[in-house]
């Protein structure tokens, strides 16, 4: 049984992906979607939380959310692999069930 | 005979402030507050910005939205001297949790610390938060 799990708020704003990383099995899958994509880039005060999870599971980012608000995939932390529409079906097929954290 | 509203003349001007706290495409804030903004400088009115929380970002350099399919309203906010709107603050803190700086917003702002907005709203006569 896998999982995928997708965050769509901004950690900054809501405690959406710390809840969503506390409750994650190790070894499911990470899609930051929307304002959610805000987590994926160096520099902020939540990229240890973020680094952790690097550690622990797949994390991607969806590349139109993050190209809409400004964001550089040069920026993103590493390990951290950018995805399009596409490889977003790909990851829902590939996975059981899917976990929306809203 | 004129309408009442064009025999007043200027009448009396206060000070509008706009509090943006939200990133620009999640939700509808940033783009409603733009609209209100807009409103508010039409009728000749004191407005000043202010950018904190996750509303910096709506301030952030390159916004690209094709992949979206959503307006890319992020160019308004290089017209708003146009309009006279030319008070614009971001603060400091919130910047600076977000691994920001002045340098990737993509509009002249005054930034600001926390305390300093402190008392910059207190002055205000008319606070809407978004």
């Amino acid at each position: 049984m896998s999982m995928l799990h997708t965050v769509n708020k901004s950690p900054f704003e809501r405690n959406t992906l710390a809840s969503c990383l506390g409750h994650a099995k190790a070894g499911s899958d990470i899609l930051l979607i929307e304002d959610g994509v805000y987590a994926s880039v160096r520099g902020t005060s939540h990229e240890d939380m973020v680094r952790s999870a690097v550690g622990q599971h797949n994390v991607f980012v969806l590349g139109p959310d993050l190209l809409a608000r400004g964001m550089n995939p040069e920026q993103l932390i590493e390990g951290i692999a950018v995805v399009d529409y596409g490889d977003f079906v790909d990851l829902t097929a590939k996975h059981d069930k899917v976990q929306a954290w809203l | 005979m004129s309408e009442p509203w064009e025999e007043e003349g200027p009448g009396t001007i206060k000070k509008f402030m706009y509090v943006n706290r939200k990133a620009p495409y999640g939700t509808i804030y940033a783009l409603e507050s733009l609209e209100v903004v807009l409103i508010a400088a039409a009728f000749e009115q004191d407005v000043s910005m202010v950018f904190l929380d996750d509303g910096v970002y709506q301030l952030k350099k390159g916004q690209e939205t094709q992949g979206i399919g959503m307006k890319n309203f992020s160019p308004t906010y290089r017209a708003l001297e146009g309009y006279d709107v030319e008070k614009l603050y971001v603060e400091a803190e919130s910047l600076a949790e977000r691994g920001l700086s002045e340098d990737d917003l993509l509009v002249p702002v005054e930034v600001m610390g926390r305390e300093a907005l402190t008392e910059l709203m207190e002055e205000q006569d008319v606070i809407l938060s978004f």
